[in-house]
């Protein structure tokens, strides 16, 4: 009796892990729980073919973001990711009206201190436009996340480091 | 052929029944938004997704596992967690030049009192210098009255 053993997704699926299962480099057998939930919120055939249309080197990072993904919806089955979205970017805005007040602020002092003298703010765009290919500012109007209580406002979202 | 089918049993290609829990959420003339999220999520576990939640939630779930799938089309490797990506470096880079800000009007205003110091005491010693001036002028005038013999 040879053979390793099924990765999670075979285990969780009931088939034989075949040698070039397209699942077994990115769901061993010790965390059965992070392919449930992709398989809960994706479906393994999606997956499968997701996965499929990726060069080798972009599927860790790809099951990755599915994994995120697919933890997202399940604590907020309304929102999943979009509610992150939508509190990321209040607090872009938010830092964006600090910014723009300090930077008045700044102009105000040094009027007062060298009225004659031309202002030497810098000029360089500080403006952090949102990703626009995403076309966020239709969706935000269309699905007015932003007030929702199912938010989820996971102190982890505020720094980087999303990948366990 | 039922022209009254949803975008989802139209692309299913199944009768669309009057209670058919898809059809609030993917109309018949939207067909692309139904196309995406089968692609993604898969018409059965958006059906079960929809079915947990109560009614008047499940609009807005729809649309947001819409807005996932679109980020998933147009970005396979990242989807969505992408722009979250994105917005945590905005952050970042908003907090850091706010901070650097925050600092410069420090500065600005630590000169400014500075500043509003001084003129006041170089004012003061400017007349003292004139008051010794003008003294000393009186009394070589003084000096020069009394050696003249104009005082007695």
């Amino acid at each position: 009796m040879g053979g390793s053993s099924p990765c999670a997704s075979c285990k969780l699926l009931r088939r034989r892990c075949a040698k070039d299962c397209i699942f077994a480099p990115y769901f061993p057998s010790d965390d059965p729980h992070k392919f449930a939930i992709v398989h809960k919120v994706f479906g393994a055939s999606n997956v499968s073919k997701m996965l499929q249309e990726l060069p080798v080197h972009q599927r860790p990072d790809a099951v990755s973001s599915l994994v995120y993904e697919a933890n997202a919806r399940v604590r907020d089955p309304v929102y999943g990711c979009v509610g992150a979205i939508s509190y990321l970017q209040n607090q872009v805005s938010q830092l964006q009206m600090q910014l723009a007040v300090a930077q008045a602020e700044i102009l105000g002092i040094q009027m007062q201190q060298e009225p004659a003298m031309p202002t030497q703010i810098e000029q360089d765009d500080k403006s952090f436009p949102l990703a626009t290919n995403y076309n966020l500012d239709n969706i935000s109007q269309s699905l007015n996340f932003a007030s929702s209580s199912n938010v989820i406002q996971d102190p982890a979202l505020k720094r980087e480091s999303l990948w366990t | 052929m039922n022209p009254g089918r949803c975008a989802a049993c139209r692309y299913l290609r199944r009768r669309c029944a009057e209670d058919c829990i898809l059809s609030p959420y993917f109309p018949y003339n939207d067909p692309q938004r139904f196309v995406s999220v089968h692609k993604i999520h898969g018409a059965s576990n958006v059906t079960k997704l929809l079915q947990q939640l109560p009614t008047h939630l499940r609009a807005k779930a729809a649309d947001s596992l819409y807005f996932e799938a679109q980020c998933r089309v147009e970005d396979p490797v990242y989807g969505c967690v992408g722009l979250i990506f994105l917005l945590q470096q905005q952050i970042h880079s908003a907090e850091s030049e706010l901070a650097k800000t925050q600092a410069e009007i420090a500065v600005l205003k630590s000169q400014a009192q500075h500043t509003q110091a001084q003129p006041f005491e170089a004012e003061s010693d400017v007349n003292n210098l004139l008051q010794e001036q003008l003294d000393n002028i009186a009394n070589v005038s003084f000096s020069n009255q009394a050696s003249s013999g104009f005082i007695n």
